[in-house]
């Protein structure tokens, strides 16, 4: 039993502080640290200078360019650039499509997709839900028809996050409505600017436009795009389940929400005196830092024990991690107070021309805290993984 | 970054485990809550021969030189058991009063013979009042020519009416709640003066008010510094606390264990129970309570020993905090799973939940610590 960093990890911390404190733009930063809006822009720019680094993918193996980072040390690294106010690495083409191709993309998909993901050459998304297939995932209607060396899609995906950025999306489609419905699904890679493909906002509650519906009109596909075997989609999209589960856990940036909160509590006052000293709402705070405190040594332990693709053991991370963020959105909306009322879509870019209502860092809180209700629904909500830990942990 | 055991905690686990599955079946455990002197001097005996009882006692005087994190594993497996036995009581508190703040003279006396099980041993610190505040001390103790006169009240002591030694907590100086001014003596429960009323808990354990009115003792009695004791008692407490985490994580892990099997068996509707969702959603919140805790009950132990007093603090709060709330909802939840019969004094159920409810009653509950946590940023 050792919970130190090793020296090794304590020095690698360094260097990725030092980085980030060299590299990361400041107006980028200020808009993650201020809850503003994130634009297409930020996230490349970001994302360049960490492809220009090596450290786009560093947690990849180094078989496919990667550093090959141990867990712990992709721990830090997400701790380090969170706490800096670095923006989400956008995770469908480096943490969910990418896995999906080492572990079973043909060689050209390997030698083609994978040096453009690391290099931040094309933006992905996944082409997962539809209107009638959320958690019952499995009863998908997108259809894939093979036609020479090309399958013709058609179909319609939604709940499609930043698909309006999109380069390339990863589908579920049905190839065969022959079989067992989780039998007939197939795991295809789609251009997202080929003839056919069309994009179509959501507005979701807080006025934001961040998913969307993709609809597809006999978009022809080559067969080559096709991963792995025809008829195993479903295998390889629960693969892919646990990856993104371990990092949706999403501590380090939820110690950098936890530290703006607190900064926010000693800021506003309640009965004379500053809120964060409030035996009740103190007492809420602590509740969640110490639920906090406890994901992160989970996380470490799931890591430990199951290497980097860990099972159905994960969905607890996706629970608590999704639980805690929409706890600290909560807060931060309760800590302003009457504050929380005004909304105000401008004030989300940075350098508003107006001056604000209220304090500066009030404005983006109850939209945020609306913004995160998708956090417990998304990944398979949190309900599903329930289900997920009494069938596959707990023998239910 | 390394959460195994070592492959002595290994083999303490295990060997723990064996023994518990062997010799502490339930029913043999109702015999001894149900006897006079509330736990099994047999056991008791047992568990200084496997060399628990001087786990974390100095090498020097009798024990093995343990952590804290040895302590956790003993505690999980006691805990799995619901053993009554008093070794948090003896052997984490009173003897590790003693190991922390004795001279040479006094471990020699007291930790060889309490390693081998023939002493028993309890912190005599809570009154009435006091809640969980370790600086509320009123009892007095006043010079009297070498040595000292102890006269006051202490509240539900761990085993106070079986310990053979009380190590008692007295103001030497000072108002009532502060910091400075408290001492520790070490008070046979045999002397003149000492009057000690025991009592069962509610989860099959000991405790006893004790009354010290006018009680002689030599100087050779002050345990630690002469007014400075706070310190070593913070530290003790939080060690303690430490363990009473593992304990939970052990009583939750049989109780889960137990719950489950109840829902795979107990059929309603013509199926097991279990294959309702309302239930499996239920079993899941314990299962990620159990291993939150697990965590917490981890990082406790590690820090425990900790020189960084507002790291080991923090640390020990947060985990006994959270102990404290998850085990009082997974204690809940078993009884509410296991219907009608989680009411039952029959099923071993309805005692692991009560002791996982007390738990929380020990060294300082969810609020207190939440409140401590907090109020160290």
């Amino acid at each position: 039993m050792d919970l130190e960093y090793t020296a090794g990890e304590r020095a690698f911390r360094d260097e990725v502080r030092a980085f980030v404190r060299a590299r990361l733009p400041g107006d980028i930063a200020r808009k993650v640290l201020e809850h503003r809006r994130l634009e297409k822009d930020d996230y490349v720019r970001w994302q360049d200078i960490l492809a220009e680094r090596g450290w786009l993918a560093g947690h990849w193996p180094r078989e496919f360019g990667g550093c090959g980072w141990t867990a712990v040390e992709s721990h830090i690294f997400d701790e380090e650039t969170a706490a800096a106010g670095a923006p989400r690495l956008i995770p469908f083409g480096l943490n969910m499509v990418a896995p999906v191709i080492m572990a079973f993309g043909s060689a050209w998909q390997k030698s083609h997709y994978l040096p453009r993901i690391r290099a931040n050459k094309d933006w992905w998304c996944q082409g997962y839900s539809e209107p009638g297939a959320g958690s019952d995932l499995a009863s998908l209607r997108t259809r894939a028809v093979r036609e020479g060396d090309h399958y013709v899609v058609n179909g319609q995906k939604t709940w499609t996050t930043l698909a309006q950025h999109a380069d390339m999306i990863f589908c579920l489609v049905r190839t065969d409505t022959t079989v067992k419905k989780q039998e007939g699904i197939s795991f295809l890679l789609v251009d997202m600017h080929a003839p056919g493909v069309a994009v179509r906002p959501i507005v979701t509650l807080d006025g934001e436009r961040e998913v969307n519906e993709v609809f597809f009109e006999n978009v022809r596909v080559p067969a080559q795009n096709l991963v792995g075997e025809e008829g195993k989609g479903w295998t390889y999209a629960k693969y892919l389940l646990g990856h993104e589960r371990t990092g949706i856990a999403g501590v380090g940036a939820s110690k950098r929400e936890l530290a703006t909160l607190k900064a926010i509590a000693r800021s506003e006052r309640r009965n004379g005196r500053p809120l964060a000293e409030d035996p009740l709402f103190a007492a809420r705070m602590a509740q969640v830092e110490i639920e906090l405190i406890a994901l992160e040594a989970t996380v470490m332990r799931v890591l430990a024990s199951r290497g980097s693709a860990p099972g159905p053991e994960a969905s607890i991370l996706k629970i608590k991690g999704t639980e805690i963020q929409q706890a600290l959105t909560e807060l931060m909306m309760d800590a302003v107070g009457p504050y929380a009322a005004p909304f105000r879509p401008e004030a989300m870019a940075l350098d508003a021309e107006d001056a604000p209502v209220g304090p500066e860092y009030a404005a983006p809180l109850a939209a945020r805290y609306f913004n995160y209700r998708k956090v417990t629904i998304y990944g398979g909500s949190n309900e599903i993984q329930r289900n997920i830990i009494a069938q596959m942990v707990l023998g239910l | 970054m390394d959460f195994s055991f070592s492959e002595e905690q290994q083999l303490l686990r295990d060997s723990l485990a064996r023994f518990v599955a062997r010799e502490y079946p339930f029913e043999k455990r109702r015999a001894i809550v149900r006897s006079a002197e509330g736990f099994s001097r047999e056991i008791w005996a047992q568990l200084a021969e496997m060399g628990l009882l001087g786990l974390t006692l100095p090498a020097a005087h009798g024990g093995f030189g343990g952590t804290a994190v040895d302590t956790l594993v003993a505690m999980q497996a006691l805990g799995g058991g619901l053993v009554v036995e008093p070794y948090l009581a003896s052997a984490v508190l009173g003897a590790g009063t003693v190991a922390r703040a004795g001279t040479p003279a006094q471990r020699e006396r007291l930790l060889p013979a309490a390693a081998r099980g023939e002493l028993l041993l309890t912190l005599a610190h809570g009154e009435a009042g006091a809640r969980y505040d370790l600086a509320q001390v009123a009892a007095r103790a006043r010079r009297a020519g070498t040595g000292f006169v102890l006269d006051g009240r202490k509240a539900v002591v761990p085993w106070g009416a079986q310990a053979d030694v009380l190590v008692v907590s007295a103001r030497t100086a000072g108002a009532e709640r502060e910091a400075a001014g408290i001492s520790l003596f070490l008070v046979e429960r045999a002397a003149k003066g000492v009057s000690v009323r025991g009592y069962r808990t509610i989860d099959g354990q000991r405790a006893a008010e004790v009354a010290l009115d006018g009680v002689t003792v030599d100087a050779g009695a002050l345990l630690g510094p002469l007014d400075e004791a706070l310190p070593i008692i913070e530290r003790v407490v939080d060690v303690g606390a430490a363990a009473l985490c593992a304990e939970a994580v052990g009583v939750m892990e049989t109780l889960n264990a137990q719950t489950l099997d109840y829902l795979k068996t107990r059929q309603q509707f013509g199926q097991p129970i279990g294959r309702f969702q309302a239930l499996q959603h239920r079993a899941v919140d314990m299962f990620i309570h159990l291993e939150q805790s697990r965590s917490l009950a981890l990082l406790a132990a590690v820090r425990a020993d900790a020189e960084d007093a507002v790291e080991r603090a923090r640390t020990v709060s947060a985990a006994k905090a959270h102990l404290g709330r998850s085990g009082r909802l997974v204690a809940q939840a078993a009884i509410q799973l296991h219907g009608g019969m989680g009411v039952t004094d029959e099923m071993p159920a309805s005692h692991y939940a009560k002791r996982l409810t007390m738990i929380d009653f020990q060294l300082g509950d969810a609020d207190h610590h939440a409140a401590r946590f907090a109020a160290l940023g």
